[in-house]
């Protein structure tokens, strides 16, 4: 289905396994369109030429009023448009429900740069390594406006809203660089905010995060969460056991139901830690008080989703390993200590590594470096 | 002006010629007038901010201007051509011209409340010209917080101060439609004899008086968000910023229908009128009109599918939208059967129309490829959406604007234009508009995301660019080349008499210009709505054509 004009691609590449089904849907509406457009504009046409005024076309019993066309003429746009409903229900619903075993990232834009954080602790901005044939699953949120996080190629975008999170997934299917924008309008450099999503072999992809691994401490998120949390103290209110009246221990609490003083339930997923952390007095657990303090403006999103990973693992004493990196093939898992246990054969990181930063800003400000930023903005 | 015994000689347009008798004029014609020269130099504004950007995409990576100075030049065009334009060309122009001659009365139910809707116009438009001359606003007119409330540097708060005037404005002359439809009729003017002008400015005046209150008080909390630090939409301060969406959509979706159906009610008058045919389904167009207006504010959602709304909350919005391309679809089917055995006057308002329905054709039918949620998650923003609500509020409500002020404008002048040019001109805008926004659905399925300054580390978008933008240089003669010919009417052009066009309607019954009461004898309704024989007058043009031969 290319028509090549201009010698000039007319469609986005095809790279993830939502592209076949998508394309499908687009052009079984192209055609829909196709035939209503044409055969109704070719009708208009026809008719202000055939009865043209003083042609001699047969003008006898004209109707003014024919309930049983006008049934059709409903009834056919109707179940055309269910059908066409249906179909894309089913593929929004696929887009929309991540599988349960996904590889996650974690991805926080700002204005005007995507950072991305992968699980065993690889950090990069503006650029998406993904591997091959793998179901991933991105959590992302924004640190000020509200931004989309876009890849034409895997046909999938959704928006990254400060103060919630949101999460898409995919699965590349063909190794290649790719387009990755913000499609969300987010001032100034909005068009330049985006870099490229690269999908690699998953060998090229464990030699890229052994390489990369080096650049900052090695450590999983998990481990970058348990250092935060052991700094800032949050194990004198939340320990090994409940603290009755301080607080309630935090180990093997994802995903277990909380209740609050009166009464309602919620499932503690991210977004409930996240609320917890930033405005504790929110949804307090049962039995508790009001006592733990907002940390609103103590941490940047990053450390939060560090902490979350952390809250994930259990919070115990130590993390094992990144559970998520141990179901990476190709990879093994790392020890305490945080030394990548890599396949030890030193092999050329092959795919292309240009750095697809597309910005003219030179180096990006450091993670940390956040409340400058927005003391410039306002 | 209680008088109702003016000067046979005068109408309205001669019935007092100092500044002060227009500027505080009550007639409805006279301020259709004001309307009609306001909306034209609006529409020159917004245009001319359309013509930098286009230019600007011409390049990859620009080289007229710096990013901030594109973002507050689309901001200026978005803005100026929704909230000066579009939502009050069709309506305040042609509306408040028609409506009363339509249905027999002397004036709308509320001639005051009229002029004060000019007035609240005029003020929105000095504030919107006066925020982009202090340097503009860099927020796209959909404002989205938390960017507009606590993150631009720009004159945000002007600006909406602009919108939110501009939004009473529009409430004022939505409930002079409706009042005016409910109570001014003239006897035996019934509901089922009303022209489809008439009732698709009732259904755009009950989306006015809903819809507009909350796009303002979201708007204005905008303002205090920014002004006062209010936590409304800001999430740093407890906000939600996604509720700024849901409350402005939710008119702001019902608003691409006060743009579109009264352009529904101007080819609907056309169509028949030079078919010489009655409209075929009259009560399926209007009733299509209200189901329009009522489904309308039902679909907001569909704005939103990547905006982390539920997923539930998005099949049900994808639904409704499904549901809406239905009464759509039944117009211009029941148009396409309206000229089927007419007797078709292929004039230059009816060259507009027909350019009108091949374009908003286009627009409808590449409505369900956003609807469809699947593909949306993908065309969500780019150019493709760009590329679809031009096709639909410029094909549809510029071609509807432009075919109605052809088709009344020997009624509000009294003078003839030369036909030859406008139709000419009507082919000219179908084929540079089409030039210009066709190759934008392509880049746009590319994946070419909206409101992108730069697109260097992109270039496979290049040519859709510079096609765009040669056919844009068309499109804008096209809609310039009408100021000359209409203007030149004025002063040369021949005198129209009552009924130029040989069309059925009371507006036809009286003078060109009409008097400033409207009609000079009691009006009482006795026959059908668009009364024509098409049998008749074709026996004639051949009894016609026999005796020539």
């Amino acid at each position: 289905m290319n028509w090549n004009l201009f010698n000039y691609p007319m469609n986005p590449p095809s790279a993830s396994n939502f592209a076949a089904e998508h394309d499908a849907l687009f052009y079984a509406i192209v055609g829909q369109a196709l035939f209503f457009g044409l055969l109704t504009f070719a009708l208009i046409l026809w008719f202000a030429v055939k009865f043209k005024k003083g042609s001699k076309a047969d003008r006898s019993s004209p109707q003014y009023e024919n309930a049983r066309m006008e049934f059709w003429w409903v009834l056919i746009p109707t179940l055309l448009g269910l059908a066409t409903f249906f179909w894309s229900t089913k593929l929004f619903v696929d887009m929309r429900t991540p599988p349960k075993n996904a590889k996650e990232i974690f991805v926080v834009g700002k204005q005007w740069m995507w950072h991305v954080q992968h699980p065993d602790g690889v950090r990069e901005n503006n650029t998406l390594h993904v591997p091959v044939d793998t179901d991933i699953k991105i959590t992302m949120i924004s640190q000020d406006v509200i931004h989309a996080f876009y890849i034409p190629a895997f046909r999938v975008q959704f928006m990254t809203v400060p103060g919630r999170y949101t999460q898409m997934w995919f699965r590349p299917t063909r190794v290649g660089k790719y387009h990755l924008f913000c499609n969300m309008y987010c001032g100034t450099q909005h068009s330049e905010m985006g870099g490229s999503v690269i999908v690699m072999s998953k060998r090229d992809y464990a030699d890229w995060l052994a390489q990369h691994g080096q650049v900052r401490e090695n450590l999983t998120a998990a481990q970058t969460g348990e250092k935060l949390f052991n700094k800032i103290g949050c194990g004198n209110c939340h320990g090994a056991q409940d603290l009755i009246p301080r607080g309630p221990s935090l180990r093997g609490l994802f995903g277990t139901t909380r209740e609050t003083g009166d009464g309602r339930r919620w499932v503690a997923d991210e977004s409930y830690i996240r609320e917890s952390i930033m405005r504790p007095a929110e949804k307090v657990t049962k039995g508790y008080g009001v006592t733990m303090p907002s940390y609103d403006k103590t941490f940047s999103e990053e450390d939060i989703m560090n902490l979350i990973a952390y809250i994930k693992a259990g919070a115990g004493q130590s993390i094992p390993t990144s559970t998520i990196a141990a179901a990476m093939p190709g990879i093994e898992v790392r020890d305490a200590t945080g030394k990548a246990g890599l396949n030890s054969n030193e092999m050329q990181f092959k795919s292309e590594r240009a750095d697809a930063t597309p910005t003219r800003r030179g180096k990006a400000p450091a993670v940390g470096a956040l409340a400058v930023e927005k003391g410039d903005q306002q | 002006m209680e008088h109702f015994h003016t000067n046979p000689e005068l109408n309205y347009l001669t019935n007092g010629h100092s500044l002060r008798s227009w500027l505080l004029t009550e007639d409805h014609k006279r301020i259709a007038m004001l309307y009609l020269m306001s909306v034209t130099f609006f529409f020159f504004i917004g245009g001319l901010a359309a013509a930098g950007v286009r230019y600007e995409l011409m390049s990859p990576a620009g080289n007229m201007m710096e990013s901030e100075t594109y973002n507050k030049l689309f901001t200026a065009h978005g803005t100026v051509m929704v909230f000066l334009f579009l939502l009050v060309a069709i309506p305040a122009v042609l509306g408040n011209f028609l409506l009363p001659l339509m249905i027999g009365a002397r004036d709308l139910a509320f001639p005051r409340l009229n002029l004060l809707s000019w007035y609240l116009y005029m003020a929105a438009g000095t504030c919107i010209t006066l925020a982009m001359l202090g340097g503009g606003a860099d927020t796209g007119w959909t404002f989205y917080t938390p960017y507009s409330s606590m993150y631009s540097n720009s004159n945000v708060s002007l600006t909406l101060l602009g919108v939110f005037l501009g939004g009473f404005s529009s409430i004022t002359t939505g409930m002079n439609f409706v009042v005016t439809t409910h109570k001014m009729r003239a006897p035996g003017m019934t509901w089922f004899r009303l022209p489809l002008f008439v009732w698709g400015h009732y259904a755009t005046g009950v989306i006015m008086l809903l819809g507009t209150p909350v796009v303002a008080i979201t708007l204005l909390c905008v303002i205090f968000e920014r002004t006062f630090q209010l936590p409304i939409y800001s999430p740093e301060l407890g906000g939600d910023p996604v509720l700024f969406q849901h409350m402005f959509w939710f008119y702001s979706h019902p608003a691409v229908y006060i743009m579109i159906l009264p352009a529904f009610g101007v080819i609907s008058e056309i169509m028949t009128a030079f078919s010489r045919k009655r409209v075929f389904g009259y009560h399926m167009i209007a009733f299509s009109s209200l189901a329009i207006a009522f489904l309308g504010f039902l679909v907001w959602g569909h704005h939103m599918f990547v905006s982390s709304q539920s997923m539930y909350q998005s099949v049900i919005f994808s639904l409704i939208t499904f549901l809406l391309a239905v009464p759509s679809a039944i117009k211009v089917w029941n148009w396409t059967a309206t000229m089927y055995k007419g007797n078709v006057v292929l004039s230059g308002p009816m060259i507009y129309g027909i350019g009108f329905q091949g374009l908003f054709l286009v627009g409808g039918l590449t409505g369900p490829f956003l609807a469809s949620y699947g593909n949306d998650v993908h065309l969500s923003a780019t150019y493709f959406v760009v590329a679809h609500f031009h096709y639909v509020m410029v094909g549809g409500s510029i071609m509807g604007f432009l075919a109605g002020l052809h088709f009344w404008w020997p009624k509000m002048t009294g003078r003839l234009y030369n036909d030859t040019i406008a139709k000419w001109n009507a082919m000219l805008v179908f084929v540079g508009f089409n030039l210009t926004f066709f190759p934008q659905f392509i880049v746009g399925w590319m994946g070419m995301p909206r409101r992108y300054h730069y697109y260097y580390f992109a270039p496979e978008f290049t040519p859709y660019h510079i096609l765009s933008t040669m056919g844009s240089s068309i499109l804008g003669i096209g809609f310039a080349v009408p100021a000359f010919y209409l203007i030149h009417s004025l002063f040369k052009g021949e005198k129209a008499g009552d009924n130029p066009w040989n069309a059925h309607g009371l507006e036809w019954n009286t003078s060109s210009p009409p008097p400033t009461e409207n009609f000079r004898y009691k009006v009482i309704v006795t026959d059908d709505v668009y009364d024509y024989d098409p049998v008749a007058e074709h026996e004639n043009d051949m009894l016609a054509a026999g005796g020539k031969a």
